[in-house]
Formats: structure tokens, sequence, C-alpha cells
């Protein structure tokens, strides 16, 4: 759907509101082709059209929300949101006023439109599987249009759409021994492809030794930036969220409340500056560029969305409380020290599957998985078999913080649940003294 | 369902010209209601309808998605799936004509006496501000909520060989959850059917305790901040049906989905310990587990007729007698892997194509109560209620965490213990097998958030199991 289509379906629904009533309208759609591979062959080839409107009618301190999907025909359209917008009109009366509805009352405008140098899908995949020939690859490749749009009754106007691809794959040793890589962006270029695939080739002539297996116990390690991702991923369940924290629920309760801390090179925080995900919410705010969640070790503050911000007096600054553009501080170990510096450990490249033990103490649990190397005075020496950790995040980024990698990588979600993520987060690697492998 | 036929109809009259297509169309509606702290949450009404095109030509196997059902929307959305199946032709991982066909005519209707719509939204606000209230008996209550969440699913697959599989679902997923603080102690217990979803209507309610569960689940909660934690060592375990549920979900499902075999989620969900040489003399567990996936169980999550490819779906056993004898795999699986199966090709919405999902896969019922359980154990912790899951990408190393545990002492139960965990390999866990509770103790539960495959799915999962006995299980407690 294109922007005067989605403005001038909100302009006509704000035409027929009653009385006081006020019209938020959101769209979320994508244009995406998915094809995913297995064996590096296609194991299914396809695309998604599809495109969701949302709306949250307001009226006399009351609100209902609803949504449903357009096809893209013009009266086709109109004719499902009004027939939304009726059913929400009828439920209207039944619900009680709501204390934490809290809309923006000043209209606001915001255009992003980025283009991409995307190739058909075809055309990838060609590339893909004659530049990863003789590899056991398997993954997804994903690309498109995806656009958001807030339109409302009272003069909201904002668009977000971009052009993106993310191929996300791994190539597989034997059974789970495997490298993975995660690319993404506006632009393609085979290139960089290519260099990622030998460097894929290089990693997996280390995969094809044979596989050491350690006993549980305290080891030195190193996380990758996609490992440290996914302990983010884990902490962003519950960790940063004004509701979460004045309920007590968040993981680092501890840290907020100045009971624990984090080591002082420690700095967490959400930069929707970044502008991959659109800067506004859905209740028409506008985003700051930048919150601070943690620095110098220490808690500085929460996301809040709407509702809570209404809830607990604060002011917006996130359209939902989970980090979707987060950004970790980088340090001064340089990349191509990491192995000298660790020495004898564990090279973990990803992990996987991760979960709270112990919320109070911010103890996680999970897997190592992909490109995870035992290392011995300074080298690669073999692959690990896969090994549960199970420690607390007061350890690994406090007391046993070593060092933070002074490059970062911008990993962008491969996230399709529902539709492609715009999500992002900008990660240095981290060598830690110990992590406590349990099994 | 009538516009959705008539849709149907109008795209078979002019279907175009290929090996074979089917043409599955859904429509959605979901409703949630909450009430949080006292406070009517915004109600939250979803409509959705598309429809997923999928074309055999020329050796290719082909998918489009899209929410324009007018006839021109559906021409177009064959023209991209030919597109795909020209791709898949040139590169594919298998022949097309893998796919199977099907000429079956089948319905479904879940079976609901008192339907949602049979309740004004006023009176559910009602309903759910009274369960909230009843939450919030003391101040160390930092958070309570109730929520009622319904579902309905209208999905109709027609096929080029004349299958019509028409089905009609419908959910229904209550819940209650208080969260008790006192200093940095935190303790969060659910109850009144949060994990104990279903298919039917309003009567589900009675079936879960949900007017009647609110006091139990505030007072467990609060119960726990004081309570010691769970103890460290290797021990007896028994597990409720709430976090038997999740075993069987993570250690058994996962593992036996052929497309995981196949490889297909080596990239994402990851891969399985089981090979196929396992099936027919693997020996899984103990003699006393059997397994099955049973598509016809009333009120389970995932009973129907058919799947989406549409296969008609019988019950067939896993696991018994603790051999392995068949993956849950759909029938394109089955011809790529040459191995056998069930009706388990499963999308999750009309916007994704199907894949080698779990459906009803349960744990058949042995003899004996819970307390007959309990006798058996010298020592050891029941664990109810799961909260916290984590398994490898092989499905073997495992650690799952509970809501609350109760210590076992000489075949009987004794206090609180809070924060309990267990881990363990599932090649091995469940030989430790030593007892499985009879018929009456069994409970038809389920997870609504089974999430897999690329691009990424969320479906429901049906799991009926009674309370087991483990022997021999590391067990833990909270603290750093």
């Amino acid at each position: 759907m294109k922007q005067d289509d989605f403005f001038a379906l909100a302009s006509d629904l704000s035409a027929g509101l009653h009385g006081d009533e006020v019209l938020l309208c959101q769209l979320e759609g994508e244009d995406s082709d998915m094809v995913r591979l297995n064996h590096g062959r296609i194991r299914q080839a396809g695309s998604v059209r599809q495109r969701g409107l949302g709306l949250t009618l307001i009226s006399a301190g009351r609100q209902v929300e609803g949504g449903c999907d357009l096809s893209g025909d013009t009266a086709d359209d109109r004719a499902r949101a009004r027939d939304l917008l009726a059913r929400l009109r009828e439920r209207l009366p039944h619900v009680p006023e709501d204390p934490y509805l809290n809309i923006s009352r000043e209209p606001s405008r915001s255009e992003r439109v980025t283009e991409g140098e995307l190739p058909p899908a075809d055309e990838a995949l060609g590339t893909l599987t004659a530049a990863s020939e003789g590899l056991d690859l398997v993954g997804i490749w994903a690309s498109g249009s995806l656009v958001t749009g807030l339109a409302s009754s009272l003069g909201h106007r904002h668009w977000h759409e971009s052009q993106s691809f993310n191929l996300d794959f791994s190539c597989h040793q034997d059974r789970d021994k495997a490298v993975k890589v995660s690319l993404g962006g506006h632009t393609w270029d085979p290139e960089v492809l290519r260099q990622r695939l030998e460097a894929v080739r290089r990693d997996l002539a280390v995969m094809a030794r044979p596989a050491r297996t350690i006993p549980p116990g305290r080891y030195r390690a190193y996380l990758a930036p996609a490992a440290v991702g996914e302990i983010m991923d884990l902490l962003a369940w519950g960790g940063f969220g004004l509701k979460d924290h004045r309920t007590a629920q968040t993981p680092l309760l501890k840290l907020a409340r100045g009971e624990r801390r984090l080591d002082p090179r420690v700095a967490l925080a959400e930069e929707q500056g970044r502008g991959l995900m659109p800067g506004f919410t859905a209740e028409g705010f506008l985003l700051p560029e930048r919150v601070s969640l943690v620095n110098g070790g220490t808690w500085q503050g929460c996301l809040a969305d709407a509702r809570s911000a209404a809830e607990y007096d604060a002011a917006v600054n996130a359209a939902g409380e989970q980090p979707e553009s987060l950004t970790m501080a980088a340090g001064d170990l340089s990349t191509e020290t990491i192995i000298e510096r660790l020495g004898t450990g564990l090279y973990v490249g990803n992990l996987w599957y991760l979960n709270y033990s112990d919320r109070n103490e911010c103890r996680i649990t999970g897997m190592t998985r992909f490109g995870t190397f035992w290392v011995e005075d300074g080298e690669r020496v073999a692959p690990v078999n896969v090994m549960r950790f199970d420690d607390s995040l007061y350890h690994l980024l406090g007391d046993r913080l070593e060092a933070i990698t002074r490059e970062r990588e911008l990993i962008l979600s491969a996230d399709t649940y529902g539709g492609r993520s715009s999500a992002s987060a900008l990660l240095p690697g981290v060598l830690v003294s110990g992590i406590e492998l349990a099994l | 369902m009538q516009s959705l036929r008539e849709i149907a109809a109008r795209f078979t009259a002019r279907a175009p010209a290929v090996d074979y297509w089917t043409l599955r169309l859904v429509d959605e509606e979901h409703e949630r209601l909450a009430v949080r702290q006292g406070v009517a949450e915004p109600s939250a009404l979803s409509l959705s309808s598309g429809a997923m095109l999928t074309l055999v030509a020329g050796g290719g196997l082909g998918y489009a998605a899209t929410s324009d059902l007018s006839p021109g929307g559906l021409a177009t959305a064959a023209g991209r799936a030919l597109e795909s199946a020209r791709l898949h032709a040139r590169l594919g991982l298998f022949d097309g004509h893998l796919y199977p066909r099907s000429s079956a005519r089948v319905e479904y209707q879940t079976p609901v006496t008192s339907p949602w719509r049979g309740l004004s939204l006023a009176d559910k606000l009602g309903l759910l501000a009274a369960a909230c209230a009843a939450l919030e008996i003391d101040e160390r209550i930092v958070d309570s909520a109730a929520w009622l969440g319904y579902r309905r699913v209208d999905q109709l697959l027609v096929t080029a060989d004349g299958g019509e599989l028409a089905q009609r679902f419908e959910y229904l997923s209550p819940g209650l959850v208080a969260v008790a603080n006192q200093g940095s102690q935190t303790q969060t217990r659910q109850g009144g059917g949060a994990d104990w979803a279903g298919q039917g209507g309003l009567e589900r309610l009675a079936l879960v305790g949900f007017r009647e569960d609110a006091r139990r689940v505030a007072e467990e909660a609060i119960a726990l901040l004081d309570a010691p934690e769970c103890p460290t060592g290797t021990m007896d375990l028994v597990l409720t049906p709430s976090q038997m549920v999740l075993q069987i979900h993570e250690s058994i499902g996962h593992p036996l989905e052929l497309d995981r075999i196949l490889g297909d989620e080596r990239n994402y969900a990851g891969t399985s310990f089981v090979t196929p040489e396992m099936f027919g003399r693997y020996q899984y567990g103990s003699p006393l587990l059997n397994v099955t996936f049973d598509p016809g169980v009333p009120g389970e999550l995932a009973s129907y007729a058919a799947d989406d490819e549409g296969t008609p779906a019988e019950r067939a056993y896993l696991i018994r007698d603790g051999i392995l004898e068949r993956p849950l795999g759909g029938r394109l699986s089955q011809a790529r892997s040459g191995l056998p199966g069930v009706a388990n090709a499963r999308a999750c919405a009309w916007d994704r194509p199907p894949i080698d999902r779990m459906a009803n896969i349960n744990l058949e019922p042995g003899t004996g109560s819970i307390s007959d359980l309990i006798a058996q154990v010298e020592r050891g912790v029941l664990m109810d209620t799961n909260r916290s899951w984590s398994i490898d990408d092989s499905r073997n190393k495992f650690q799952f965490g509970c809501e609350l545990g109760r210590l076992i002492v000489d075949g009987e139960l004794r206090g609180l213990v809070r924060n309990p965990g267990y881990r363990g390999i599932s090649a091995e866990f469940w030989r430790g097998l030593a007892a499985v509770g009879g018929p009456p103790s069994a409970e038809v539960r389920g997870v609504l958030n089974c999430g897999k495959g690329e691009p990424n799915q969320s479906v429901y999962v049906g799991h009926s199991s009674p309370p087991c006995l483990f022997r021999g299980v590391a067990v833990f407690g909270g603290g750093e």
C-alpha cells in the first residue's frame, strides 16, 4: 500500500467519526520473498503480500483496539476498515473509562523512505547456491519492502518504508557442528557474500577436527557479538521495561536498586535514532534519539511505552518496552587479538535457547551452538560438543568481565514471526574470565 | 465458511493450468480482554483473512500468500507462486511432484456448548475484574491480572483433485497471574487456565477452575517468597501435568519432527538427536512410556480432521512400551525420507506454508493417582507449572524451571520450595520414568507458542499427560 492510499483511507475513516471520537490508524505491511534452503538447495520458495490495519477508537475516556487485513484494493479496503470501525464503535460503550489512556494530542508528521538495491530472489539464490557449492548450507533468504504508517483524526501523518534483505544461514560440517552467517541490509553485494563464505570454509576446516568434549566447570571464554546478542535478547524479556521495574519483575531488579553493579565499562542504550525502526509510536508520540539504560555499570532508566508512562507518570520514550535498537558500548579489545587474549578456553560463536534460571539473581542458562571452538595457547584447536551454561549476568558482565571488543557488529534481526522484523542490535564481543558450564 | 466457499469456487473455475494446486483460505477472529490491577486493558479485536496458494509446475513447488481474495488478487498470487515454482524447479531440493495430492473431503468443527458471544463484553470484563480483585489479597502482591483470549479460525482447503477440507476451530485461553515481592525476592504464580488453553467455548472456564482459582494463585505466590530454595542434588522427581506438557513438548515432540531429522531446521529450531535408523528399535524410555499422535481428543488444542496438506488425520503411536515407532512428519516429509509419519503438516496462518509440527502429542496414562506416585519416593521434589525452558538444538541437554516445588520425604508431601529446576539429557531422562499416573489424573493441556520454521511460525499444540515419577534426576534451586 502506498503512503497516499493509507493517508486517504485514514481521512475517509476520520470523516465519518461521531461526536468527540478520536481515531488512530496504524498500518503494517510487507511485500516479501521468502526462500528457505537445505543442503544448499531450495526447500521452500514463496512470497507474502500483506497489509494489516490497526485502529484505536477513543471516546469519552474509553478506548478499544482492532485490526484487520487489507487487500490492496481501495474500495474493498475502505469497506473492510469501515466494518471494523463499526464493530469497535459497538464495543466502546461497554468498556470502562481507561485511566491510562495516553495518546499524543499534538499532530506531527514524519517520513522516512529507505530505498534498497535488491536483486530478484532468483538472482540472489543463483548467486548463493553457486558461491556455496560443496557446502551443506541451510537457512533463509528474505527480501522486499516493509512499511509502517500512522495517521489519526488529530492530524498525525507518519510513514516509515524500507527495502531490505536478510540472508541468514549456517553451513554444517556434521550434524550440529556448523558455522553461522547473518547478512542483511538495504544493499545486496555478492562480493560480501563471497568473503563471508571464504571465512566459513576456513572455520569449517577447524570444525572438521575431532570434537572436544569438556566436563562441566568454569571456563575462560570469549563470547562473540552474536552470542552477546542472544543474552541481550533474553534480557529484553522483562529487563528494561518501566512496568517490569515498578512491579519488581525485572531480572535487573538488584541492579536497579543499587544492590548489584555491572562492570563500569558496561553501557547499554536504546538507539532509536538508528532509523531502522519507525521513529514514532502507535499513539503518535515521537521517540527520542537515544535512551540510556545502563551506564558505568549502573542502572540509568527504563523504556516507557505510552500506557506505562501514564500509569507511572513518566515520559513516553519507546513504542514498546523491549529494546529494538539496542547498543552496547565498545571497549578496547582489538578483534585481531581476541584469540591471543583468550589464551586457553572457549570461543563461543553463538549461544542458543536462553532462559532464566533465577530471575532474582539474573541467572541465565542456555546452550553453546554455532561456531564454538576450544582454544589452546591462542589457537583454535577443535570444535566443542555443545555445552549448557548456567551463570549470572552479574558475573559475566560484572566481576568476570575482562574485556570488550573495540569493533562491534550490527546484527539485524532475522525474526519473521508475523512479518519481517526491523529490529537490530549494535554489539561488541566480550572476554570473560569464567563462565559456568553445568551440563 | 460460505464466503470462503464462494471465493474457492471462483478460483476453481479459473484455476491455473499447472500440474497441481491447492488453495487454503483462512478467516480468523481473535479477541483478548484483560484486567490488570483492577484496570481494564484496551480490549483488542483482530480480524484476519487471506489465502495461501500452492502450485506444482514443471517439477517445481511454489507458494504465494495474499490478503487480496478477489479473483484478480488470487490470479496475481498464482503468478507469483508460479515464479517460485520455476525457481524451485531450477534449484530445488526435491522434485515438486513429491508434494502430496489430496482429494479428501472432510469437515470438522470444534464442539462448543457455551459460545463466546453468549456473554456480553461488559459481563466478560466484570468477570475479569472480579477475578483480578480476588488476586489482590496482600500488599505483597505487586502485580495481578486476569485475562480471556478467544480465537476462531475458519479454514477451507480446496485442491485441483477435488479435495475440500472445511474446518472451524474455536479456542479459549483464560488465565490469572499474581506477582509477589518482598525485598529483592519476586515470585510469580499463574493459574485459572493460564497454561490450560483448549478448544471450546466459555464452558472451559469451569474445567480450568477460572472463577475459584484466584485465592490459591495469590496465596502460593506469597508463600513462595518465604519458602526455602529447592535443594540441590540427584533425587526423585514428580512432575505434575502442567510441567509434563513442557517435558513432552521439548524432549519428545520436537526431536521426533521429521523435518528436523531431514535437516530443514538446522539453521533455526535445530536438528534432532533422533536419526532415521532409530525408528522401530530405539529404546526412547522405560517400558512405561507410551506416546501417541492423537488428533481426536475433544477439547485438545490440535484436534482436527486433516492437516494443511489435505491428509486426513488418524491416531498413531509414536513410542510404544518405550520403543520409538514413527516420526512426526507429513506426507511430503514422508516422501522425502521414506519413513512413515502422521498428518501433521500445519501452517500457523494463511501467510505461511505448512511444515512438520507437533499436533496433539500425548503421554498415555498408566495406573494410580499422584498420591501413589508420591508414595514411591523416599526423597525427592514435586514440581508444578513451567516457568523456564531451554534445550540444545539436538533436543538432548535440557534445563527446565518451575513456579512451585514441594519436598517429598518418605512418601509424603512436605513444605514448599522456591525456584525449583532440573536438568538432564533426553536420551537418558525418559529411561528413568518409574511411574505414570492413571487416566483420572491425566489433564488435557497444551502450549500456545510453539515456534519454529523459516519463515517463523507459532502454532498451538496439545499435550495430554498424567503426573509422572522419574528416578535419579539432577535437581537444583535458585541463587547465584
